[in-house]
């Protein structure tokens, strides 16, 4: 029974750590373009299933297809931000009409992708089997899969949090996000950095379902529950934090797999809902947010 | 001339002549249509209650609400766990409240916020109800589905017919009330709406769950008409898309644009989509973003444009001569 607990615990550990990298895009995407991105699951599927028939289809090592699907997603967040999202913001009459008007296009999109995505590829499961094999020696059930795609994603979350802490391009980030008038003036150019976010939030995305692929499966059916689980993630680190949303990712990561796994695994999106509402009551700005 | 200055003056008059029309027509369907038309426009009419409530809120105070179908699904297992037990116009009015009763507690958790907790909300909010249904039904009760006592289809289209005439007068009530101003005033500028003394939390979570009321009574209402239910029919993501789109379609800032937008994709929705469904879902996300883009007011944004134009063209025509004189002096 403690080894039960304690492989529970872990695993829901390992789980996080992707949610944490998932959530990463979404809230790099509000935070600095101030569009509240539900099409976020769609990409993640989109990496799944692209990694799977890749890997399948060419024959390569699955983390291998990073290098063909990051720039094709990173590309297509760029040119959402860079075409429809831009567009959106300069017709809107003030910022709240926009993000509203954002929302709606993006659940178009949401659309648009899903059944596409379910035209082409089906309602399959697409199992991965690569590294399928339990680490020895620890007494617990644990896949090198799910280690390898936990480490990858920590590696990823911290390089992005000191590439926006650290970097040049990371501080013309951030005074795009204080005050976007003002950062233009001191030469940033603006559009090209809200595009460059929301690639960059994208390619989070679909890393983020690569690496779902490798430890579990691909199916077109995911999307939407990732959007939710980033959505509910997102919030409980903050609003626009990025170091809180992994933070809050592995926070649910670990809930969800304890409550699915003694008690009922058929309410994971319920489990979520009970968090989102405590959160929402008792402390809206989230785990690490400023008030 | 006199029937150009008739119109004008009796305009109002006019449009309402024109609407007692239009409704004379649609209700006397049943009698020379078939029973499919009937079916057809009974389900058109739902979606007209939908969009008009959904675009009531969300349209005005720009909290968008993207959960219409849960508070639709309640409706419809209202009526299909209460069938049995009550009477039909007590069941309508059940269903009613049981959607106020969900909206009241989403609005009361989200709506004291402002800004994007409300949205992300409702986001999963059709899942969430799927997944409780789902687990009190199958796994709890072990009923996989249920079935509903088809009722008479002329007597359905009338009961929806007269909802959506009840929607529609309703929300054109409130919306020249106080209480439309408020919302109005919140989609404007939500601050400033507080310190004018509008009571915005009241507001807000009182006309979110008004405008749901009329969503759980469409379920309700609509539920004989699909016979067969379980949490996945009832609680469909498809239910929330599709009212959003006649909304933001047709335009949300005038209260019949939600209704044209309704017609035509309810039109399309019910004859064509079912044999192309992947395709027809994949065309109606790419109008509804193309629409958001480029005619952020809907249809009815167009027409005070269209207007202009003509109003412009037809005084020119008038005195295009004077014009001309008075352009040389």
């Amino acid at each position: 029974m403690s080894g039960d607990i304690v492989t529970t615990i872990v695993s829901g550990l390992l789980q996080g750590g992707i949610y944490g990298l998932l959530a990463m895009g979404l809230s790099l995407q509000y935070g600095i373009c101030r569009v509240l991105n539900i099409t976020h699951g769609e990409f993640a599927m989109l990496g799944a299933v692209l990694t799977y028939s890749l890997s399948k289809g060419l024959g390569i090592n699955p983390l291998v297809t990073v290098v063909i699907i990051g720039p094709l997603l990173f590309g297509l967040g760029f040119l959402l931000q860079a075409t429809l999202f831009r567009g959106l913001k300069a017709r809107a009459p003030a910022p709240a009409a926009f993000e509203g008007n954002a929302l709606l296009a993006a659940f178009g999109l949401m659309y648009i992708i899903d059944y596409i995505a379910y035209l082409r590829w089906g309602t399959s499961l697409m199992p991965s089997q690569w590294l399928n094999t339990k680490v020895p020696g620890l007494g617990i059930d644990v896949y090198v899969n799910q280690i390898v795609a936990f480490a990858i994603a920590v590696v990823l979350g911290i390089a992005v949090y000191l590439f926006l802490t650290r970097s040049k391009l990371g501080r013309a980030i951030r005074a795009t996000a204080e005050d976007p008038a003002t950062a233009g003036l001191m030469g940033v150019n603006t559009n090209t950095i809200l595009a460059f976010c929301f690639g960059l939030g994208a390619l989070l995305a679909g890393i983020a379902g690569i690496l779902t692929s490798i430890r579990t499966f691909a199916n077109t059916s995911v999307g939407f529950n990732s959007t939710v689980i980033a959505l509910v993630v997102v919030t409980l680190g903050g609003l626009g934090s990025v170091p809180g949303s992994f933070v809050a990712g592995i926070l649910v990561g670990i809930v969800s797999m304890v409550v699915t796994r003694f008690w009922e695994p058929v309410l994971n999106v319920a489990v979520y809902y009970a968090m989102l509402m405590v959160l929402l009551l008792a402390r809206p700005a989230g785990i690490l947010g400023k008030k | 001339m006199d029937i150009v200055r008739s119109f004008t003056t009796h305009r109002r008059l006019l449009w309402a002549g024109l609407l007692v029309l239009v409704l004379i027509l649609i209700a006397t369907v049943p009698l020379y249509g078939g029973k499919y038309q009937t079916f057809l426009l009974a389900f058109i009419l739902m979606y007209v209650i939908m969009a008009v409530a959904w675009a009531m809120f969300s349209g005005a105070t720009g909290y968008m609400s993207l959960a219409p179908a849960a508070f639709f699904g309640v409706g419809i297992y209202v009526m299909a766990l209460l069938q049995y037990e009550l009477p039909f116009p007590l069941i309508i009015v059940i269903g009613g409240l049981a959607s106020f009763g969900l909206a009241l507690l989403v609005g009361l958790v989200t709506l004291r916020l402002r800004g994007m907790y409300f949205a992300i909300f409702t986001f999963g909010l059709v899942m969430l109800m799927q997944q409780i249904f789902n687990y009190l039904e199958s796994v709890r009760a072990h009923i996989h589905g249920r079935s509903i006592i088809p009722l008479d289809v002329t007597m359905l289209f009338y009961i929806m017919l007269g909802l959506v005439v009840i929607t529609v007068l309703a929300v054109y009530f409130i919306r020249r009330s106080r209480y439309g101003l408020a919302m109005l005033s919140i989609g404007g500028n939500e601050e400033a709406a507080e310190h004018m003394g509008v009571n915005t939390t009241m507001v807000k979570v009182l006309t979110f769950a008004i405008s749901t009321v009329f969503m759980g009574v469409a379920g309700v209402v609509a539920a004989p008409l699909m016979i067969y239910v379980n949490p996945s029919i009832a609680f469909n993501v498809t239910y929330s898309f599709l009212p959003i789109l006649m909304a933001v379609f047709g335009g949300m800032g005038q209260l019949y644009g939600p209704i044209v937008g309704a017609f035509v994709f309810g039109y399309l929705d019910a004859t064509i989509r079912v044999r192309f469904f992947n395709y027809f879902m994949i065309t109606f996300g790419i109008i509804l973003v193309v629409v958001i883009l480029f005619l952020p007011n809907g249809i009815a944004g167009l027409v005070p444009l269209v207007r202009d134009k003509l109003g412009r063209r037809i005084l020119r025509l008038r005195n295009g001569g004077e014009g001309e004189q008075h352009a040389n002096t």
